[in-house]
């Protein structure tokens, strides 16, 4: 199972078995945004509250899916509490160019946004400022091209979540 | 290495299918991934074709291939006989009561796109009413969905039993003044066979019409759409050993000469003027472009080949198959393994959609490919039912007439696999 091992890390694993951050808030005061993978029916649910210093206070992560999607999910909220709006954007786009190595290596432009999510704020690209930590361990998606959608999942709706509050204030 | 002859039940008529020999007209199952035999069970997907279509296309393009319906020339005509022919060669098969009622679309999305828009648009307004079930594809769903936001009309949905079949038992009610009901003949999820007699009788006495989604039944089963008695039926070529490309509806022939044109263009017409046109009579008038020559031609041979082998051997090998799987896996796995649809392999088809204890779908499918098993993950365009079953995906397996027990062991194997790789 060679193969198999670059994808199921056991930090991954762990991830889905126990997940953290899992559960809703009430919304409002948080916001809300649903995200779908109409490829296999996975949904995440993320509620994100926002401190009045733009940090992101809370976040949890509710929905179903793969022990991709739900341990990427899982990641992604730890990773992300405490920190700014910019760094969270800066922080998607490190962990997405990380999951479209793919796509530049067979010529891609580097601008891959298959989901359409707004990029365009972040500061940082993909020159690896930022750590990703624990999300390293999911690095190994890249070579299983139909499971980065489950990866990408929970951060597309993250930066939905960004874009749709940032608009509504 | 064959299944297990019928176990003495069957009747003498129809003989056991040979599996060595059908394997070897599928050159495309010969095939090792990292060392292991190549496992197909996706056919519910889309299935794989034997050497005599792939033949038969590259012969008509070879020889025979010209547009249709166009040129005088000689080639132009064999190549309109041979796509004519094949509309004959479908009517049999399916016994249609005339070629005339065979309509080639693209798939059967586009041909229940057809009867939505065209039959559908004409006949369905504010205050009307159709029924559909919560076993129906998107397919099925969808088109009435876009045209019940522009026309206002009501959708029913026949509910499902535990067991993911259809619940009859409201039906009457339900088709209380509606004008349609749109079923599936077999769920691509449950495997579950509607009681079409059932449903039919129940529309005829509601003045209901039926539009039957075939698209899993017509390969696996004899279909007789005479004694069906149905209205519309839908059917695809990619399901049935056919190439992609080209689908069926099959219509009732008063209702198709008196529904307008769906797609406009050249090949549907008697006359056009600048003030307007006058359609092409059946089935022309549906038949817009240049169609799926070859495909059609391929379908034809395709359907010559499931003749060759005889539909209700097939059905009887997938019957046998399926029992055989139903009773391995539970053998194997136990309480770790539910089984969506019918418990009794005479109810269903050869659809086995899984779950493995709470390892997700995607999970299970892609532990199943590091051993060359070829299943498909997903809500398999079945939302609605998804939902109804609780589970965001199911993992799915699916038999054709090339698969056997050894198929199943390594489906089983490999399951088992997953579910250690899982196990805390
Ligand atoms: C029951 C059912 N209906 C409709 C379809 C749609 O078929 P196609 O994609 O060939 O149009 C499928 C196949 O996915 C199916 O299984």
């Amino acid at each position: 199972m060679s193969g198999l091992e670059d994808l199921y890390r056991e930090i991954i694993l762990d991830h889905y078995r126990s997940p953290r951050n899992r559960g809703q808030l009430e919304s409002p005061p948080a916001h809300r945004t649903e995200g779908f993978n109409p490829l296999c029916g996975d949904e995440v649910v993320v509620y994100l509250q926002l401190a009045d210093d733009g940090t992101v206070d809370d976040i949890r992560i509710d929905g179903q899916g793969c022990s991709i999607s739900q341990s990427s999910a899982s990641m992604m909220s730890a990773a992300v509490k405490g920190k700014t709006v910019d760094e969270v954007r800066a922080l998607t786009s490190t962990f997405k160019a990380m999951m479209s190595i793919h796509e530049h290596e067979i010529g891609g432009d580097g601008t891959e946004s298959g989901a359409g999510d707004g990029d365009d704020g972040a500061p940082a690209d993909a020159s690896g400022e930022l750590p990703l930590g624990d999300l390293e361990a999911l690095r190994g998606v890249v070579k299983f091209p139909v499971r980065i959608k489950c990866a990408t999942l929970s951060w597309n709706t993250l930066s939905q979540a960004l874009d749709e509050h940032a608009a509504a204030s | 290495m064959s299944t297990d002859p019928a176990n003495g039940t069957s009747d003498a008529e129809s003989p056991s299918i040979d599996i060595g020999a059908i394997r070897k007209d599928f050159p495309i199952l010969d095939q090792q991934q990292d060392g292991k035999r190549l496992v197909f069970l996706d056919s519910a997907g889309s299935s794989q074709r034997p050497r005599q279509v792939i033949e038969a296309m590259n012969e008509l393009y070879y020889h025979d291939y010209a547009n249709v319906h166009r040129g005088v020339y000689q080639l132009a005509e064999r190549a309109t006989s041979r796509y004519e022919q094949a509309r004959h060669t479908v009517a049999r098969f399916v016994n249609a009561a005339s070629p005339d009622e065979i309509v080639f679309t693209k798939n059967a999305t586009e041909a229940l796109n057809l009867v939505a828009g065209s039959w559908g648009r004409a006949n369905l307004g504010d205050g009307d009413a159709i029924v559909l079930s919560l076993l129906e594809h998107h397919a099925n769903i969808v088109p009435w969905h876009m045209l019940a936001a522009e026309k206002g009309f009501e959708i029913r949905w026949i509910p499902i039993t535990g067991d993911g079949q259809l619940d009859l038992t409201d039906l009457d009610r339900l088709l209380d003044g509606a004008k349609l009901c749109g079923v599936t003949a077999m769920s691509n999820v449950t495997g579950a066979l509607t009681d079409l007699d059932h449903v039919v009788a129940s529309a005829k006495a509601a003045g209901a019409l039926v539009a039957v989604d075939a698209c899993q039944s017509v390969p696996h089963l004899p279909t007789d759409l005479q004694a069906m008695g149905a209205d519309f039926v839908a059917f695809s070529g990619h399901k049935m050993l056919g190439p992609s490309g080209i689908g069926v509806l099959w219509g009732r022939r008063e209702l198709l000469d008196a529904m307008p044109p769906f797609l406009g263009g050249g090949g549907m017409i008697l006359n056009v003027t600048t003030d307007g046109f006058v359609p092409d009579g059946v089935p022309a008038k549906f038949e817009a472009g240049t169609p799926p020559i070859a495909e059609a031609v391929g379908l034809a041979a395709a359907v010559e080949y499931l003749e060759g082998v005889g539909m209700e051997a097939i059905r009887r090998h997938e019957v046998e198959l399926t029992a055989y799987a139903l009773r391995k896996l539970t053998d194997d796995l136990g309480d770790a393994l539910t089984i969506h649809g019918p418990a009794e392999p005479a109810a269903r088809g050869g659809v086995l959609s899984i779950a493995l204890e709470d390892v997700h779908a995607h999970d299970v499918s892609q532990i199943l490919d590091t051993d060359a098993v070829c299943i498909r993950p997903g809500h398999h365009c079945a939302k609605p039912l998804m939902k109804e079953l609780g589970v965001p995906a199911t993992a799915r397996a699916s038999f054709y007439l090339y698969n056997d027990v050894d198929d199943v062991d390594a489906l089983s194997s490999a399951l088992v696999k997953a579910r250690d790789f899982f196990a805390l």
